[in-house]
């Protein structure tokens, strides 16, 4: 990475990389709207120590990379509030394990990305602090629910972000907007911290501009950790090196499912360029069927939607959030959710208690549950035959602002091609894949079997290399 | 533990479930769950799951809590009654494993804060606990009181709790129904929470099936429901309908994964749990010759049988039982010291074992042995120092007897008139007047020979 290779090396002060960041928002983030908050006096704080622990001779892979982290994370000394209203003055305990790990590594934080509230959507507009836009196109949406985190880093402000994905919210972002975005596999990275969502499917990663940078991120904040009894597997061992090992002799297969009809024809020629990059970088091509991927959309809204309910119970203004004046118990629920949460968050909050209520268990939850599993047998049956599986990461390019808003449905299908790698619990990347003619980024995406994150780093690093885009900045962000 | 700790001093992040909180299973709850279930003949699953209990209250920091639903830690067992027409096993359903709530303060102790507020505790959210539930095997309020009793002692005995009721250490909610014959099928039950002792268990249940029968008597329906036990009315008050009755949304809780426990921990836990009450109980009856009455009075801590084995080493059994049920529990009760702190009491086995060699060996009375007790228990000293320090040895010294004899027979003429008449059940009089004034230490048997010869 080479903003930590220059601390390292003590070419250039962590101090110094932040003040250019710090400019660099300044000069572009009233347009782009990543920041939530932006917390220089903290950072100026960690870039120093950052700098002084350089100089005492300290090896940090980190060193000085300015960072943006999406605002469900927990950084000492700020707010976490999802943007949400009813998490309004929110200030957590301590670090989230994936931020102190990056902490210990050098890292230095910018601020509070925007999000969708509390992850739920695609664009970013469900945030109720403020919009985002895409700095490719300011009139169109940055993906989401890590739309601040994919807008920083795509715009310049900061080498790396940190997003949650749940059904796609690091990759599908991250696709809209010209970067790299990993989602490890579940269990890989600690949750402690971050601000649940979707228990059994939320997990921490890396934005980033390059497939080495994620690589270095995910290494630093991923391995086991006492306080997530879900984190499985050991520390990764060294992806940085499986980004450099290239694709020859690796089987490659192209997911059937997601060829089907009604495929973007911009997105499908894509598609086939990737076929055609991994094909001439010496990658055994061949076609492989995950037949329950169709299902995943439907599998996922019951599911993330029931476990929702139940961790956004807690929201009630009892311990912390504004709270409202109230007659009675009864009263003090209905109001500070009423006026704490958004129409998304309502509207999954409800699903979600249908699909669990007594008589529907069956019926949704349950069946949801069974479908999942098969999902995952689907998925394991494939990595028999490739070591990857390709697909693309976002059906159509970057949609306008406001043009799905009132739709939710149609919004949901943003995430057709994600989801199957949640619900599995699957590694899976995006790497920047061209442009459609309207000058918007496409993304590729590449799955690994469980714990099986070092092929998807090379076969994703092989195709950066082998599509060799031009570092350019994004139109809407030239100063 | 909290208990007792000012409130919300003894919580956590993770207690209070704040947003980015993990909850991570406490081995030490799994451990002492096992040794319950084991104690009470259950069957441990190697594999069992945690899920969620959705519902909102104010105590409940989460929204839910974490509890255990279709896969429990364990199945199957009972635990064993007296009752009036013998022993009675109580079938359980099982044992699962669950996390505490906060307490509510309807009445606020604070002076600055209006008492129109209720404020919220939080020392006992996320503390471990286990639910234990059995099967309608109960049929009277007394069998319940037995139960719970049992329960008790059985939690104490594997260490699991000290099931203080008073201080929520074990709570229960009693079910109950009533129908025409014994072998109707089982009426509508009632639901009755705030029990704190196992006092008004039995009281609150024998309310509520009279009220249950009332209802019936009259042709009217009894409808299910929760109700609340009333302390200062004696009565059951309406809490909630059925109507009212929460869907949980139970689902399996996805922050916890399976909780595997092998048969090795089991099979290890099996051997170390200690021997049961009841099991005890009948040993000591035949290994010591002791009375049921007193072997139960022994069991009921598994500290004050070790003090009695300890002591029936090296004295008699029976010198022992009578002892320890007699004068060791009524001091333990004076100085308000629990018998599961029989270990510590100042009197240890081992100095009650010296003062009942000497008693035994006829060197003291039965009545200068417990004044020496009532010395050891403030000093160090042994029985031995004790009744030479302060001269309490036995007057076995025939003429010496004889003195306190001739007075009591010269001062009370009339008396001894009346005994030659022929009244001889004045006997005991006698003997009473000449253990008095020599202070219980003369030999009852010795008073008695010198008391003949001299009516005569």
């Amino acid at each position: 990475m080479a903003t930590a290779d220059e601390v390292r090396s003590r070419r250039r002060s962590a101090e110094d990389t932040l003040a250019d960041a710090l400019t660099r928002v300044e000069a572009v983030d009233g347009r782009v709207g990543a920041f939530l908050e932006v917390t220089p006096d903290l950072a100026f704080q960690e870039a120093r120590a950052a700098d002084a622990r350089v100089a005492a001779g300290e090896d940090l892979p980190l060193a000085g990379v300015p960072f943006a982290i999406k605002d469900n994370m927990w950084i000492a000394g700020r707010e976490a509030t999802c943007a949400s209203r009813i998490l309004r003055g929110f200030h957590p305990p301590a670090d989230a394990t994936a931020v102190s790990r990056l902490r210990r590594a050098g890292a230095v934080f910018v601020g509070r990305a925007n999000m969708d509230e509390f992850a739920m959507g695609s664009s970013t507009e469900n945030s109720s602090a403020q919009l985002t836009r895409n700095p490719h196109d300011l009139e169109r949406i940055p993906g989401g629910s890590s739309g601040g985190s994919a807008a920083a880093v795509a715009s310049g402000m900061v080498p790396a972000a940190l997003g949650s994905d749940t059904g796609g919210s690091i990759r599908q972002p991250a696709a809209c907007c010209g970067v790299v975005g990993f989602k490890p596999t579940y269990g890989r990275v600690s949750r402690y911290g971050l601000v649940a969502f979707a228990s059994s499917l939320d997990q921490i990663g890396p934005l980033t501009r390059s497939v080495a940078d994620a690589a270095r991120v995910y290494r630093v904040v991923a391995g086991p950790d006492p306080l997530d009894s879900t984190t499985a597997g050991e520390d990764p061992a060294d992806p940085e090196s499986a980004a450099g090992r290239g694709v020859r002799g690796m089987r490659v297969g192209f997911l059937v499912e997601a060829e089907a009809e009604g495929l973007d024809d911009e997105v499908a020629r894509n598609l086939g360029e990737a076929r055609r990059l991994f094909e001439s970088a010496g990658a055994r091509v061949t076609p492989v069927s995950v037949p329950r991927a169709p299902e995943a959309i439907a599998i996922y809204y019951v599911v993330a939607s029931a476990e929702a309910s139940s961790n956004l119970a807690r929201y009630d203004s009892v311990r912390y959030g504004p709270r409202p004046s109230c007659r009675d118990l009864a009263s003090l629920y209905v109001e500070s959710r009423t006026l704490g949460f958004g129409p998304e968050v309502k509207r999954r909050i409800l699903l979600g208690t249908f699909a669990l209520a007594a008589g529907y268990y069956e019926a949704y939850y349950g069946r949801a549950m069974r479908a999942r599993a098969v999902l995952s047998h689907d998925f394991a049956s494939a990595f028999e035959q490739v070591d990857v599986i390709v697909c693309p990461s976002i059906p159509t390019p970057a949609f306008k602002i406001g043009e799905k808003t009132e739709d939710p449905l149609t919004m949901y299908l943003s995430d057709i091609f994600t989801v199957p790698a949640s619900l599995a619990g699957l590694p899976a990347i995006t790497v920047p894949s061209g442009f459609s003619k309207a000058g918007l980024p496409l993304g590729l995406q590449i799955l690994g079997p469980r714990f099986g994150e070092e092929p998807v780093f090379a076969a994703a690093g092989a195709f950066e290399r082998e599509i060799a885009l031009p570092d350019e900045t994004p139109r809407g962000v030239r100063t | 533990m909290t208990v007792g700790a000012p409130p919300n001093s003894a919580t956590c992040p993770v207690c209070l479930g704040f947003p980015g909180t993990l909850p991570v299973l406490n081995r030490e709850a799994v451990a002492l769950a096992m040794r319950l279930a084991l104690a009470v003949g259950a069957t441990v699953h190697e594999d069992s799951r945690f899920a969620r209990k959705n519902y909102f209250y104010p105590d409940l920091p989460k929204g839910y809590q974490i509890s255990q639903y279709d896969r429990p830690f364990a199945t199957g067992g009972g635990i064993e009654i007296d009752t009036p027409s013998g022993p009675k096993k109580i079938r359980l359903v099982r044992i699962h494993i669950e996390e505490d709530a906060g307490r509510l303060l309807h009445e606020n102790p604070f002076d600055d804060v209006p008492p129109s507020l209720s404020l919220v505790d939080w020392n006992r959210a996320g503390v471990p606990l286990v639910e234990i539930v059995s099967e309608p095997d109960l049929r009277a309020p007394e069998e319940a009181a037995a139960y719970l009793t049992e329960l008790r002692r059985l939690l104490r005995y594997t260490g699991a709790s000290d099931a203080d009721m008073e201080k929520g250490n074990l709570r229960c909610d009693a079910n109950v129904s009533v129908r025409p014959t014994e072998d109707a099928p089982y009426g509508t039950r009632a639901e009755i929470k705030n029990l704190n002792s196992i006092r008004f268990v039995a009281k609150a249940l024998e309310y509520e099936v009279g009220r249950q029968a009332d209802l019936l008597s009259r042709g009217e329906r009894i409808v299910q429901e929760t109700r609340l036990w009333d302390v200062a009315r004696g009565r059951t008050v309406l809490m909630r309908s059925k109507e009212e009755a929460h869907d949980y949304r139970y689902f399996p809780e996805p922050d916890l994964g399976a909780l595997v426990v092998d048969r090795a921990w089991i099979e290890e836990t099996a051997r170390s749990l200690p021997e049961l009450p009841r099991a005890r109980r009948s040993r000591l009856i035949s290994q010591y010759g002791i009375s049921p009455g007193d072997a139960e009075t022994l069991v009921s801590a598994r500290e004050l049988a070790d003090y009695f084995e300890e002591v029936a080493r090296s004295a008699p059994a029976r010198a022992a039982a009578a002892w320890v049920t007699g004068e060791v529990l009524r001091w333990m009760r004076e100085r308000k010291v629990s018998p599961e702190d029989a270990l510590s009491f100042p009197v240890s086995p081992e100095r009650l074992t010296g003062l009942l060699a000497i008693l035994e060996a006829g060197k003291i009375s039965a009545s200068s042995a417990k004044e020496v007790f009532a010395v050891m228990l403030d000093s160090s000293g042994d029985a031995a120092a004790i009744v030479e320090e302060r001269g309490l040895g036995r007057i076995s010294d025939a003429s010496a007897l004889d003195v306190v004899v001739s007075d009591v027979v010269r001062e009370n003429p009339s008396q001894v008139a009346l005994y030659r008449s022929g009244k001889t059940q004045t006997f005991a009089w006698f003997v009473g007047q000449v253990m008095k004034r020599t202070g219980g230490r003369a030999d009852p048997l010795s008073v008695r020979e010198a008391l003949t010869r001299a009516l005569a």
